[in-house]
């Protein structure tokens, strides 16, 4: 397959994404708003193609698991949910995360909590970005603002999660996974062979050829002492991928006055705020974060140095308002403009908002 | 005659398995899991199948079954074993994957993976190790545990009315279209041992030709958790537990 121009939505864009990368397999179960990720992998059929595997599970725990099999036989595995799927996935996240497994799960928010709605939301943050399940570990975070983003980040965080041996996720919301853009899929490129995979992933459980010891995936560590050292070396994976990963983008902060930090799709209509902001003479900017987790702290930093005020836009009661005050230490004021349970604000509320934090602002 | 003279290459007659290696197991004496592993390690060499086989360890006793059998192994979240085997399976058809689960891990918390694996008719073997209580925990009540059994959460035996009845989830197993082969063994004497081999064979055979899903559950001792002897509990086991869970084939629908 070559490179090729469609116009989709971004959950159809994650499965045609993760068959042109050549994933393995694909593991998942049905929940809004995210089912055209199965629906699609499963009209598509790449097990006729490429041979990638794709199963409807009998439930998320059991998809996740799924993905710890095949992660630990070193195949490119994948599953993905919405929030209230996702609390499922997050023992077998934590498996994945101890077992040193590379393996993308893609969670497109939903607002909850509970059963909460079906409409967008970006209320996991703290779940995502703070580990999740039990025990000390972090997910490399990818938040898509596009349909573009959604195709991209697959690769992206295949790529990664293999580079680091760890969980990726892309912590996507309602409106990125349903909303149809145009999107530029990526040309085909084939699956590993299991000789690649041997080379490649020499801790892959593969069967034991009698040339090597037995390769065994295991999380269960009873000597505490060892069960430390495996800890301090999950740690210095984290801080190789903070000082190596972090990835964010600028919109009109060289001469900004004010900040805006927002991710996903609340971060682009910030952008049509902050073009009306301009209008009106308000020099605001944006900074939006594309790696949630290892957040972009110094960048955020560095321009709290020379703006007066920033303002975090999110879809829940303000989560990553508590990593952008870590990052501006108390320099300038650091306010909120949220909305909860799968309402999305218009730019002008955005702006209201920031006006009213901000009276000075407007010179 | 001397003992040089009977100790010689030519009159050897049994061998530990090359797949079983020299750790010393944790196992408590009388347990049957050591017993089920070495056969595990027996049939694997004896088919040739060392290069192939994934193992797919569960939470609970035999969690380090990785351990002493030296193949390649998966240690799998409670009770989540059989859903790990069908991604490994799925992903390497040429592969012969099994788990190795106790009562809680797959009749208690994993009652869900097991019976959709099963009704995929995933083609692995599951090796159930029945023995009516959580052993690694400290002797609680398993969901096979016996009507009247003492354990440690059913101090003054198991009351139906309060915890249901005892699970015979194998005969369950027996209904799903997706099993090709369920059995009820035990490896308390030296014939029953002969048989559960045999039927570990099958299991693993009908994995490599893609029948469906195998089940092989082994009646098992705890005589730890039972608070018996070796010998008692073999006995007891023999008494009460294959009353309920009578021994041999339940459901055999491959061609020998």
């Amino acid at each position: 397959m070559e490179e090729e121009v469609r116009l989709m939505k971004g959950n159809e864009a994650i499965a045609h994404a993760a068959i042109r990368y050549g994933a393995d397999g694909y593991f998942g179960y049905p929940i809004t708003p995210q089912s055209e990720i199965l629906e699609t992998l499963e009209a598509e059929m790449p097990w006729e193609t490429t041979g990638m595997v794709v199963l409807q599970a009998e439930s998320e725990v059991a998809a996740i698991n799924m993905v710890y099999g095949g992660a630990a036989c070193g195949k490119a595995v994948f599953t993905s949910s919405s929030s209230p799927g996702i609390s499922l996935k997050q023992e077998g996240i934590s498996y994945i995360a101890a077992g040193e497994l590379p393996a993308l799960i893609i969670n497109v928010m939903r607002g909850g909590p509970g059963l909460g709605t079906i409409h967008p939301s970006q209320s996991d943050y703290f779940q995502a970005t703070k580990g999740g399940g039990h025990g000390d570990y972090h997910l490399i975070v990818l938040a898509p603002s596009t349909v573009q983003e959604m195709a991209d980040f697959v690769g992206l965080g295949f790529d990664l999660a293999f580079k680091y041996r760890t969980p990726a996720m892309i912590l996507a919301d309602g409106i990125v996974g349903q909303m149809m853009e145009k999107v530029v899929l990526p040309p085909a490129r084939p699956r590993r062979t299991p000789e690649q995979i041997a080379e490649q992933c020499p801790w892959a459980v593969t069967g034991r050829p009698a040339t090597r010891r037995p390769n065994v995936i295991t999380t269960l560590e009873l000597d505490s002492a060892m069960m430390e050292k495996h800890n301090e070396r999950y740690q210095q994976t984290y801080r190789l991928i903070e000082q190596n990963e972090v990835r964010y983008d600028e919109y009109m902060t060289s001469d900004a006055e004010y900040l805006i930090v927002a991710f996903g799709s609340i971060a682009r209509i910030c952008q049509k705020s902050i073009e009306d902001a301009r209008s009106r003479g308000i020099k605001v900017g944006l900074i939006r974060p594309i790696t949630l987790w290892p957040f972009p702290t110094e960048a955020i930093r560095q321009l709290s140095r020379r703006v007066k005020g920033v303002m975090v836009v999110e879809l829940n009661a303000g989560q990553m308002i508590e990593d952008v005050r870590i990052a501006v230490e108390g320099r300038v004021p650091v306010c909120h403009f949220g909305r909860m349970g799968g309402i999305v604000p218009n730019p002008q509320e955005v702006l209201d908002s920031f006006i009213a934090d901000f009276p000075d602002s407007r010179h | 005659m001397t003992p040089q003279d009977i100790i010689r290459p030519e009159n050897k007659v049994y061998a530990r398995p090359a797949l079983l290696n020299e750790n010393n197991m944790h196992y408590c004496p009388g347990c049957s899991h050591g017993v089920v592993h070495k056969l595990i390690a027996e049939v694997l060499e004896e088919m040739g199948l060392a290069d192939k086989a994934i193992g797919i360890a569960p939470v609970g006793c035999a969690v380090f079954a990785y351990n002493y059998v030296d193949i390649d192994w998966i240690e799998a979240a409670h009770g989540r074993a059989p859903a790990v085997a069908t991604a490994v399976k799925r992903l390497d058809p040429t592969r012969m994957v099994f788990t190795y689960q106790g009562d809680g891990d797959l009749a208690a918390i994993g009652t869900c993976e097991a019976i959709h694996a099963a009704n995929r008719a995933e083609n692995i073997a599951i090796i159930f190790i029945n023995n009516g209580i959580y052993g690694m925990t400290g002797g609680q009540m398993a969901p096979t545990t016996l009507e009247g059994m003492k354990t440690s959460t059913t101090p003054y035996g198991r009351r139906v009315e309060l915890n249901g009845y005892p699970l015979a989830i194998t005969n369950l197993m027996t209904q799903l279209d997706g099993t090709c082969y369920v059995t009820r063994q035990a490896v308390h004497t030296p014939a029953a041992v002969r048989k559960t081999k045999a039927a570990i064979r099958q299991a693993f055979s009908n994995s490599m030709d893609g029948s469906g899903t195998s089940v092989v559950e082994v009646v098992s001792t705890c005589a730890s958790g039972w608070k018996m002897t070796p010998v008692q509990a073999n006995k007891w086991m023999e008494e009460n537990m294959f009353a309920k869970y009578p021994l041999g084939d339940l459901k055999n629908t491959v061609q020998q």
